[in-house]
């Protein structure tokens, strides 16, 4: 993978547009073939669930919000986003691979921060993101990318609510990036 | 006619095998175009890389036309796709949630998969973070169960709510996503001038 290395120092990445090009088309096969939309959100959601109802199977029964996900005959990991968050993790690999951009495990951080405040960060963020994807039924993929693409209403909101929140709040974090 | 699952024209038990190929299509695409990292995603947000905008935006626009001409040629019944519904006030305040969250964590759920892939420990924070997060709203939901419901649209689209039809939303996107791209490419050419030592 030398030829990837010249490249002033940086990173080779497909070009954006292409890339979008082709997101965009990803998004209307898998419409055409499953009639539905890609997620990233759920597939934790169906974890949390799973988890819950193996370690207080009735604590997890009795919960207004868990028990809305768990099948009657099967487990909620048996769910179409589980198994295609799945792919993403093997996609995403497959492309490392091809990039030589697979490591061992580091920490990306800006220069005017460290390490530890990153991963500090890094989990309360996720967690943010975790809890406000459920209100807004589904993240970035499911609600924003896909519910806009497919002219709904609350995508567009949701879209418009991410995008517009992070450059609202962007400049108390500023020292997290820049 | 699509869709060919729902239509039954594949039978539902590709539907796994699908799903995960059509990850491993979507994972593939967010790492190779530079979402496997955090300082490329927020740098959408301080200016120095639009790359998230560009993707994104492009993908909206592409899968908006495409949807339509689908519809348009007989291949795809719009009226057979799930449509994401809409909780309104719930759901400008995940969003807002989500927004905080992606500036903090640097990634949205599907990006972080892919930069565990690639060996990020941040991402793997972020997703311990992500359980974590859903975990809370699944033990504190009776707190805010009325909220969550309230709001509710059905599964509305943009022509539902407007009036307007579809391929006006689909144009009126890609003259903001193609005016979008030429703005942002100005500032980062401005903003990656002042800052010298930016490297992923």
């Amino acid at each position: 993978m030398k030829k990837h290395k010249n490249n002033n120092g940086r990173p080779h990445y497909l070009n954006p547009y292409f890339g979008g090009v082709l997101l965009g088309l990803l998004v209307v096969i898998t419409f055409y073939i499953t009639g539905r939309g890609l997620g990233a959100s759920g597939a934790v959601k169906s974890t949390v669930v799973t988890a819950v109802e193996t370690f207080a199977p009735q604590h997890a029964e009795n919960s207004p919000y868990y028990s809305k996900y768990i099948p009657e005959d099967k487990s909620p990991m048996n769910n179409w986003l589980v198994f295609e968050s799945f792919g993403i993790l093997i996609g995403g690999l497959l492309s490392g691979v091809i990039y030589g951009r697979i490591k061992k495990f580091r920490i990306e951080h800006g220069k005017h921060t460290t390490s530890s405040k990153r991963l500090i960060f890094a989990v309360l963020g996720g967690a943010l993101f975790g809890f406000g994807s459920q209100f807004g039924r589904g993240c970035t993929s499911g609600a924003a990318l896909v519910g806009s693409a497919s002219f709904s209403f609350g995508g567009v909101i949701v879209m418009l609510g991410i995008f517009g929140t992070g450059y609202a709040v962007a400049w108390f974090f500023r020292k997290l990036w820049i | 006619m699509g869709p060919l699952i729902p239509n039954e024209i594949i039978t539902g038990d590709w539907n796994f095998v699908i799903a995960i190929l059509i990850g491993i299509a979507f994972g593939f695409l967010l790492e190779a175009s530079g979402f496997s990292s955090s300082r490329n995603l927020a740098g959408v947000f301080y200016g120095y890389n639009f790359v998230v905008l560009r993707v994104f935006f492009t993908a909206v626009i592409v899968a908006m036309a495409g949807l339509l001409y689908f519809d348009y040629f007989g291949w795809l019944d719009l009226s057979k796709i799930f449509i994401l519904p809409t909780f309104l006030s719930p759901m400008i305040l995940g969003a807002v949630i989500m927004g905080i969250g992606f500036v903090m964590g640097g990634f949205c759920p599907g990006t972080s998969f892919t930069a565990i892939a690639i060996g990020k420990m941040d991402a793997v924070f972020f997703v311990i973070g992500l359980f974590i997060g859903i975990f809370i709203f699944g033990e504190s939901f009776p707190l805010f169960k009325d909220f969550f419901n309230s709001g509710s649209m059905g599964n509305v689209t943009l022509t539902d709510v407007t009036g307007i039809a579809a391929p006006w939303f689909a144009f009126g996107f890609t003259v903001v996503a193609l005016a979008a791209f030429w703005v942002t490419a100005e500032i980062e050419k401005k903003v990656r001038k002042n800052t010298k030592e930016y490297k992923f």
